[in-house]
């Protein structure tokens, strides 16, 4: 178990060192030309571009700036005193771009953490009634809704959801966006977050549904069911205790990499539709301007936690169930 | 028949049965049974029916905008007036003005002109945008351009995968440790935050490199980006289900008879896995109009003034109080779409495998 637990992490290292090389390839050798000139403006003295170039250390090797940007990433997520120059500012403001991220992890954790006990819940729930219900026209019906929700494109979903529920009744039941703090005030925080959260849940909810149903439908015809009803015991507890637990194995696994995914700035539509300043909020509107270190920042941090999460998720696995552990 | 009854006989099962009872049985191919799986399937059907109308629809933008709207994608009419039912009517009304009777500026909300259904001889039969452009023409000119993503993604994103696949599931080893490695890499990023971080760095100055020469604005950009993520989602479960095959009798015997890799690659395995690529195909090209609407929307897919369903939903998310119908008509394009290439793709699945457990994961 150590052996395999050193292994892991090792492989998880080696995983993050890749994917910040491939980050870096990305952003400053696939635009080409020099991201000096860019910055410089419309007509820029030569002195300037030079001048830019000597401040950021763009005429520094790829490899200098490469490690330039990593002191940088490690060190801003820690508190204390923020460089101005290097290559993790963003171009247009000339701010530290993990400070900025760092600034946007209170509502995009408040955005996932509600969002993932809504969908892990109604996903469950979906799925075991669909599954209960199988052929009869509740299930139908449900896996109509089911198929429609992960058919809805998310930020189309929320834009309606903000129009129809937030914008356009004379008394909206709904404030119109925007994130409260929960220490400033915990009913404003909730009563913010409900759109966001539903509007966030609903693909996954739909996705999770379907997953469950069909792996119930074929853990209801093993040999343990059948085991466990000829021993007599109540069709309901079968159904819990024997057929759903099985069941949410690959239900586990997916919500850990989902939420993961999510806390990493995959919510950025929802963010971006329901005016959350989140840390995709902040990568979406760097989008605009074609400022690449505030995306990069926000790419590297998304990858870090799935990387982290699905580290975790396999020692969990690999603790819970020793027939992994070996591989 | 003039040989002797006592030889061995080779006779099939088939050629037994018509001696016997005088019935012919049919030999049926799998494709056959999938193809009469699916007749039955009306869901299925009826799916592929509305996919099939819309990408009619998509494809006949420019009849439509030359021989019923009379106006082309990015025209602009601002200052227009048109006829509906007889009257004169602005395209735009409202705004501020200088009026010369009184001498005073003038305030008045902005006014654009609604949906007209037939009511102005086919023009703004989904009403106009702020720049008086023609919503119903946009929204096809933007579905021509999602569904050509859509299925151009699809087709390079299964081709490089299968092929991936193939080679890392065939000859297993180093090369199969370097595939297996890069569908782990791009498997650590976010999808969508990795699709928007190559789409916004190549929006900066194209692609120029290796002798491929990419303009920024391009539709390629947003394809390859997207086939170049989805990799690893559709190349990991074929990988797993090659290497499974790799272990059948008839893969050794094919290895044993002297087949070369190419020829057990291609002829014994490929066939095998062509169902679940068809499946996965159909549900990739769902996932992939989703992905481009989402790029397009935060402005990392099609560029303006080129219209997409993904940023003609962002146009109108500004205007939403006073043109509502500019982000909630090409939404609604959108679910119809996907929603009919997931049914069908589920159909699809019962009819070539019923018990395949092909699905893709976001």
């Amino acid at each position: 178990m150590v052996a395999f637990v050193i292994r892991r992490i090792l492989g998880m290292l080696a995983v993050l060192f890749m994917v910040s090389l491939l980050v870096f390839v990305v952003f400053i050798l696939i635009p080409g030309g020099d991201p000096a000139e860019r910055m410089a403006g419309k007509n820029p003295t030569p002195a300037n571009v030079e001048n830019i170039r000597e401040k950021w250390g763009f005429n520094k090797p790829f490899y200098v700036q490469y490690a330039e940007m990593m002191k940088k990433a490690a060190t801003g997520l820690l508190p204390g005193p923020h460089g101005e120059y290097d290559v993790l500012s963003s171009f247009q403001n000339r701010q530290n771009v993990a400070h900025q991220i760092e600034q946007g992890i209170p509502a995009t954790f408040s955005l996932c953490v509600g969002a993932g006990i809504i969908w892990l819940f109604f996903g469950v729930l979906v799925g075991v009634l669909s599954a209960v219900y199988a052929g009869r026209w509740s299930d139908r019906l449900i896996t109509i809704f089911a198929l429609i929700g992960v058919s809805m494109p998310v930020f189309w979903l929320g834009i309606v959801m903000r129009y129809f529920l937030a914008e356009k009744p004379a008394h909206p039941k709904f404030p119109d966006g925007e994130y409260v703090p929960l220490s400033s005030d915990p009913v404003a925080w909730v009563h913010h977050l409900i759109l966001p959260w539903f509007c966030l849940s609903i693909l996954f909810i739909g996705f999770y549904g379907r997953v469950l149903r069909s792996n119930m439908l074929d853990g209801m015809h093993e040999d343990y069911v059948r085991t466990a009803k000829a021993k007599g015991l109540h069709p309901r507890q079968t159904l819990l205790k024997h057929v759903l637990r099985n069941s949410m194995i690959p239900i586990v696994s997916l919500f850990a990499l989902d939420f993961a995914a999510v806390l990493g700035g995959a919510a950025i539509l929802t963010e971006t539709v329901f005016d959350l300043h989140g840390v995709g909020w902040y990568a979406a509107q760097s989008v605009g301007d074609l400022d690449l270190p505030p995306i990069m920042g926000v790419t590297l941090y998304g990858a870090f936690f799935i990387v982290v999460f699905s580290a975790v998720a396999d020692l969990v696995y690999a603790y819970l169930d020793p027939r992994i552990r070996p591989t | 028949m003039a040989e002797p009854a006592t030889e061995l006989s080779f006779d099939s099962a088939a050629t037994l049965a018509a001696e016997e009872h005088e019935v012919t049985i049919v030999g049926r191919s799998p494709w056959y049974l999938a193809w009469r799986r699916l007749r039955r399937n009306y869901v299925a059907l009826v799916a592929l029916g509305v996919f099939i109308v819309i990408l009619v629809l998509c494809a006949a933008a420019p009849l439509y905008a030359r021989y019923v709207a009379h106006t082309g994608p990015t025209t602009t009419h601002i200052d227009e007036k048109i006829m509906v039912d007889g009257k004169l009517t602005p395209v735009i009304s409202g705004g501020s003005y200088y009026d010369a009777n009184t001498g005073k500026f003038v305030i008045k909300s902005v006014k654009i002109l609604g949906p007209q259904w037939w009511h102005a001889g086919g023009k703004y039969v989904l009403g106009s945008d702020i720049y008086g452009r023609d919503v119903a023409v946009r929204m096809l000119y933007g579905g021509l351009n999602s569904l050509k993503i859509g299925l151009g993604s699809a087709l390079i994103c299964t081709f490089f995968a299968c092929l991936l696949a193939l080679l890392g599931g065939f000859f297993g080893g180093w090369i199969d440790w370097i595939i297996a490695r890069f569908f782990d890499l791009i498997w650590a990023f976010p999808v969508f935050l990795l699709a928007i971080a190559l789409g916004s760095a190549l929006s900066v100055n194209g692609f120029h490199h290796f002798g491929i020469n990419i303009d920024v604005g391009s539709l390629w950009i947003p394809t390859l980006v997207i086939s170049y993520v989805l990799i690893p989602y559709v190349g990991r479960p074929i990988r797993g289900q090659v290497l499974s095959l790799r272990q059948k009798e008839f893969i050794e015997a094919a290895v044993g008879q002297g087949a070369g890799p190419m020829r057990i690659m291609f002829s014994d395995l490929l066939p095998n896995i062509v169902s679940t690529i068809l499946v996965f195909f159909t549900l990739i090209v769902a996932s992939n109009i989703l992905t481009e609407a989402g790029l397009s929307f935060l402005g990392a897919g099609v560029r303006p003034p080129n219209p997409s369903w993904g940023n003609l939903i962002q146009a109108g998310q500004d205007r939403i109080q006073i043109a509502p119908w500019e982000a909630l008509v090409p939404g609604l394009a959108i679910v119809f779409t996907v929603l009919s290439l997931n049914l069908f793709g589920d159909g699809l699945r019962d009819a070539l495998d019923p018990r395949a457990k092909v699905r893709i994961e976001r």
